[in-house]
């Protein structure tokens, strides 16, 4: 008799006590919400994405994916992803050690300059280059004169994502170096230590899963951004448009097998790029654990 | 190794941490730097690591000018406040690593290395934890490491800072004398940061208290608590009470009364009394004696403190008596301090 009633009692998680813990129903129309929103706005896309992508079957995929204007575009987006990445690693690295590390005037102006292509429209980054670089702007005749082509060509198309996807790495390090200190760099100094290996040894590795998920962020949005791309790109079939604009003009041409197919792509990148922090952070779990917890 | 401070300032944008401070450390010593928080006995550590340069003064180890040596030339072994383990590395790694970024021939192969960690780690009685991360230990236990972790690139001078600052109070006892063992075993020069004064008058060989970037006073714990040079040192160091008094024809007066105190050679006038609430003789009758009634009363582990008012100006002292003492019962007491001194009324 007395058994079942001592079940009862028992909680469910230890770490809750019964006061915070929401009534059943209350559990399941929250858990409700948060699952149909995720279908419906993100898994539901997706699906469909791969669904047309092979609508007219894997051959047709395939093929499309062959075709020399898409080779050409990703072979295009992954060398400005390229460029762009390692570009705005060394830039983030840099920003946030002089941001977290020491005092100096204009240090706020700084910060705010860092999250400005957050604020700005990716469109007007890529019209600034144009009025910089183009034929008519500021720096245009120069340019013509040497010989030197940077809009309509893929330095324009470096540039404008090098704009746009800077802030990512150096504001996952700010916040991370601000908390961390100066501590463990003097250590390291004190204990005999140049400053090189002690960027190396100690500053690097107290920040490599910050930086890690920043490139990663860096580098889904060097290969998916759209607007600023766009406008200095120039369209060119084959020589300048990367994967996004590549969908656009094929979904306009009314191809939607192609539109989806290369789409696919930069959704399957979304994908790897998710698995591959997944797995990093099962590989390195004890370190990592062991990183946030101390 | 010796180390001498000499007439070293130290300013932080303009404002001074230091001013003028020259100590003597002799090669050996455990030295403790004791002071309430600003009074700039990190300041002082950290100039002698070489974690921060003097505005003005200098920085001797032994013979050798260190002031202008960047940290890493002048081989200290610094222990942080809150550790400082590098928390991606296991504790054989921490203990290593000063031995590991050595450049060319100074640098011991990884074998080497590896036993130089272990046997660090044997001295500090932590053995068998090489592969633990610094979060996998304790408080105590990364304190441990992080003093093997100093001692292991074998410095001329071991400095720690409030080292047991972040540990609660057993374990802060039982590390002290672990401490003092350990510096006893391998006699480096040590010099330790505390604020509190228990640590530093039990632990250190001699004790530096600091007021306001200033040194007060330097000597051993006895020297310290039974002859303090100044008021910060007699109200800082133990317990203190002071009265206002007057010196007149060498004798001390509190108001109208003397109080059967002389003091032949101190300068007539107003001064302070200072003396230990514990250090006193009661009286019976009182001529000659400082007399209040009891304000109140409180007993305090093995003895009751006593409050008193004193005089017109009803000044308030404390005493402190045995327990079960008949005075305390009463509503006057009469006493006189047994080691007291005067300094000239601020």
């Amino acid at each position: 008799m007395a058994d079942p009633e001592i079940k009862s009692y028992e909680p469910y998680h230890e770490s809750r006590s019964a006061a915070v813990t929401e009534s059943r129903p209350a559990q399941a129309v929250l858990m409700a919400i948060a699952f149909v929103f995720l279908g419906v706005f993100l898994l539901l896309p997706l699906i469909i994405v791969f669904h047309e992508a092979l609508a007219k079957g894997v051959g047709a995929y395939t093929q499309a994916l062959g075709e020399p204007d898409a080779r050409s575009a990703i072979h295009l987006t992954l060398l400005v992803a390229a460029i762009s990445v390692p570009l705005n690693v060394v830039f983030g690295i840099s920003a946030a050690w002089a941001i977290a590390k020491f005092e100096f005037k204009g240090k706020a102006f700084l910060t705010t300059l860092i999250d400005l292509p957050f604020s700005v429209s990716p469109v007007i980054s890529g019209l600034v280059y144009v009025l910089l670089f183009g034929a008519q702007g500021l720096l245009g005749e120069w340019l013509k004169a040497h010989g030197i082509q940077i809009l309509f060509a893929v330095p324009g198309i470096v540039l404008a994502t090098v704009f746009v996807t800077f802030p990512f790495v150096a504001r996952e390090l700010i916040p991370l170096m601000q908390e961390q200190g100066n501590g463990d760099e003097e250590a390291a100094l004190s204990l005999g230590a140049n400053g090189w290996q002690t960027f190396w040894y100690v500053t690097l590795p107290n920040v490599k899963w910050g930086l890690l998920y920043g490139v990663l962020l860096c580098n889904a949005r060097a290969m998916g951004e759209f607007g600023a791309v766009s406008v200095v790109s120039g369209h060119i079939r084959g020589l300048t448009n990367t994967m996004p604009l590549h969908v656009e003009i094929l979904y306009n041409e009314y191809n939607a097998v192609g539109a989806f197919a290369v789409a696919s792509l930069l959704a399957g990148l979304a994908l790897v790029t998710l698995v591959l922090k997944t797995l990093l952070e099962m590989r390195y779990g004890a370190e990592l654990a062991a990183t946030r917890g101390h | 190794m010796e180390v001498r401070v000499a007439n070293v300032r130290k300013e932080f944008e303009r404002f001074p941490a230091l001013h003028d401070v020259s100590l003597d450390i002799k090669s050996g010593e455990l030295i403790a730097l004791l002071g309430p928080s600003g009074s700039g006995k990190t300041t002082l550590l950290r100039l002698i690591a070489g974690l921060e340069r003097p505005t003005r003064g200098r920085i001797f180890f032994g013979d050798e000018d260190a002031s202008q040596k960047s940290i890493q030339e002048r081989n200290v072994g610094f222990v942080f406040q809150h550790y400082a383990l590098f928390r991606h590395m296991t504790v054989a790694d921490n203990i290593g690593f000063g031995l590991k970024v050595r450049n060319g021939a100074s640098r011991p192969p990884a074998a080497e290395i590896r036993r130089r960690a272990s046997e660090l780690l044997d001295l500090v009685q932590l053995s068998g934890l090489e592969k633990r991360y610094p979060a996998q230990l304790s408080g105590g236990q990364r304190q441990r490491v992080a003093l093997a972790r100093a001692m292991a690139i074998e410095p001329k001078v071991l400095l720690l800072d409030e080292p047991f600052g972040a540990l609660d109070a057993q374990v802060r006892r039982e590390l002290r004398r672990w401490l003092r063992e350990i510096h006893d075993r391998t006699g480096h020069t040590t010099v330790f940061v505390t604020h509190d004064q228990e640590e530093a008058l039990e632990l250190a060989d001699r004790v530096v208290v600091m007021s306001q970037g200033r040194i007060e006073q330097v000597g051993t714990a006895d020297d310290i608590y039974d002859t303090p040079n100044s008021p910060f040192v007699y109200g800082f160091i133990g317990e203190s009470s002071s009265l206002p008094v007057k010196v007149e024809n060498g004798e001390i007066w509190l108001a109208d009364r003397p109080i059967g105190l002389s003091a032949p050679h101190a300068p007539e006038g107003e001064a302070t009394l200072y003396f230990r609430p514990h250090d006193v003789e009661l009286l019976d009758g009182c001529s000659g004696c400082i007399a209040g009634t009891v304000a109140a009363s409180r007993r305090v582990a093995g003895t009751r403190r006593v409050e008193l008012e004193i005089g017109g100006e009803r000044q308030r002292v404390e005493i402190e008596l045995p327990v079960g003492h008949p005075a305390a019962q009463k509503s006057r007491v009469a006493f006189r301090p047994g080691r007291w001194k005067l300094f000239p009324a601020a």
